[in-house]
């Protein structure tokens, strides 16, 4: 009796553990779908499918600290859009970048997280939270 | 914990994408492939029509842009790379070229030779060498500014360059915009078509100039790289690269598959004061309608005021024409000569339909004018992968030899091509 119900409360543990698990795995992975879909009807057509970019047009979303590094400074580049010099791995990217500050947080944070976990990079997600606190902090907007 | 947690449950999202990722490095769009071909000889490559040839001349060239070539066979390359490496001299043995010598601290595009000087650009400045007897620059530090300063706002800033007859020389400067949405908020007008967006003109026997100096002789051109005077009508004739993101900044008017087929890459008859309608209109090549563009109010369905200049000829979508030669060489089949050779370097800006160019196509003309469909020439430049980045080579700059062979430059694989035809 007693080891039953021993059993009992373990797989009772089991059982919750994995569904939180489930959970959180789905949101997770429903976070980088979404971001897919942002990514596909937003940055593709520039970034390519790979996130190789266009040699001397448009940048790589891939071993740079654009993408890899701060993430407000990320941010901030999808808000703004970005028209500087460029310079990845020695070669120069020539293309003007438009502003996306019409995509919501929610957008802004799931490509994101997207983009740094895909096409071989492994940085860590953009948070919803994080956006909005970069949104309200852009001198830039409206501009 | 929170974030390891995190973590631990992202690791299957890990494994999917490094699957897709591994999986993706088998295919045989993989880059790596790049480096390990060999080009072959019996046709470097390429298909051709029948009767014709290609040989590598040369490869591992830095950048090859555009390029002239002297009576003598001495081929002179504009190269990207500056570093010493901006000009490199080459003479044509037959099958290979043998370098020269290379000189020029600045990248850019265009090259062009006329009436003893070999005029080069950076992407600002117009320099030009004297040429000796033999077509050889006489002392490259002899440098001669031409004109200074041009528009250079890093968007679409390559300078492409070719004479007339009469003392002048003609330069693009490519808008530093797509659609100069940025520049032309409230729709009162574009203000990039002041410094930039045109060709213009300048006189060829006087030295530093300024940009104020010349003539804005043709304006709403968006990117020009591949322009030549059209001997037989006395006339400049440039390729457009026309606008990008249909679909991306209008979902609702245009899908994906009309976004990579529109608008037409443009090629213009240019006159004095033509105005081509960027950013306000676009050409449909499959209607063969000019039209309003919708950041203008257009629908995809409007058509535009009819005061702006018709194309000569529409090409589709994004294909990217980076050379412009009209063939005056008795060497290919009659068909050919006065017709007009087009390197489309390839496009990136159909995503994610399959991207298209990549190749070198002939426009045939009759009187002057493009006549009937034009025809792929050259093709398999890009090998298995017609992608920007997975492209092996990709066709930029065009030029005709004495003995009527055509020469073709590759900015990305480095390769430099000639195209022979032989009875």
């Amino acid at each position: 009796m007693k080891r039953t119900s021993f059993l009992f409360f373990f797989a009772t543990v089991f059982v919750a553990f994995n569904a939180s698990a489930q959970a959180k795995r789905g949101s997770a992975a429903a976070t980088i779908a979404r971001g897919q879909i942002v990514y596909k009807s937003v940055c593709l057509a520039c970034h390519m499918a790979t996130g190789s970019g266009v040699p001397r047009l448009n940048p790589p979303l891939t071993n740079t600290t654009y993408v890899l590094g701060d993430k407000t400074a990320l941010i901030k580049i999808v808000l703004n859009g970005f028209n500087e010099d460029v310079q990845i791995n020695g070669q120069s990217y020539s293309n003007t970048m438009t502003p996306h500050s019409d995509l919501t947080d929610r957008q802004i944070a799931d490509v994101l997280t997207y983009v740094r976990k895909s096409f071989g990079n492994k940085a860590s997600s953009v948070s919803v939270a994080e956006v909005k606190k970069a949104r309200a902090g852009n001198v830039n907007i409206g501009k | 914990m929170k974030m390891k947690k995190a973590f631990i449950f992202l690791l299957p999202v890990f494994a999917a994408a490094g699957l897709i990722l591994f999986n993706a490095c088998k295919s045989p769009d993989n880059k790596s492939v790049s480096t390990t071909t060999k080009p072959s000889t019996a046709g470097a490559g390429l298909t051709l029509p029948s009767g014709f040839s290609a040989v590598v001349l040369a490869e591992k060239l830095k950048g090859p842009r555009h390029l002239a070539v002297t009576s003598q066979g001495d081929i002179y390359v504009k190269q990207s790379d500056g570093n010493g490496n901006g000009i490199l001299v080459l003479h044509d043995d037959g099958d290979k070229a043998t370098i020269k010598s290379h000189f020029g601290n600045y990248g850019g595009t265009g090259i062009a030779i006329k009436n003893g000087y070999l005029y080069v650009t950076s992407n600002s400045d117009i320099y030009r060498y004297k040429l000796d007897d033999k077509g050889q620059v006489i002392d490259p530090a002899m440098q001669e500014t031409v004109v200074s300063g041009l528009t250079n706002k890093r968007m679409h800033n390559s300078k492409s360059i070719v004479l007339d007859n009469d003392g002048n020389i003609y330069v693009n400067l490519g808008a530093y915009s797509n659609i100069c949405e940025e520049y032309d908020k409230d729709k009162k007008g574009c203000s990039v078509l002041n410094d930039a967006a045109g060709i213009w003109q300048f006189k060829v026997d006087k030295l530093n100039q300024k940009q104020s100096d010349g003539v804005k002789y043709a304006t709403g051109l968006r990117n020009v790289v591949g322009l030549d005077w059209n001997p037989q009508d006395n006339q400049l004739f440039v390729m457009q690269h026309g606008r990008d993101a249909l679909h991306d900044l209008f979902p609702s008017m245009y899908t994906t598959k009309q976004s990579a087929d529109l608008p037409s890459e443009c090629m213009y008859a240019l006159k004095k004061d033509d105005n081509a309608g960027w950013p306000y209109v676009y050409y449909d090549w499959m209607q063969k309608k000019l039209m309003q563009g919708p950041e203008y109010g257009g629908d995809g369905k409007k058509e535009a005021d009819a005061k702006y200049l018709r194309p000569a000829m529409g090409y589709p979508g994004h294909f990217a024409p980076d050379g412009l030669l009209f063939y005056t060489g008795s060497q290919f089949p009659e068909r050919y000569k006065n017709g007009a050779f087009i390197a489309f370097h390839g496009s990136w800006n159909r995503a994610p339909e399959p991207q298209e160019g990549y190749c070198l196509v002939f426009q045939p003309f009759k009187n002057g004018k493009p006549d009937g469909q034009y025809e792929v020439f050259a093709d398999g430049f890009a090998g298995p992968n017609k992608s920007p980045d997975g492209a092996l080579h990709r066709p930029c700059g065009l030029a005709q030899g004495p003995d009527g062979s055509l020469y073709v430059t590759d900015d990305q694989g480095g390769s430099l091509y000639k195209i022979s035809y032989k009875k």
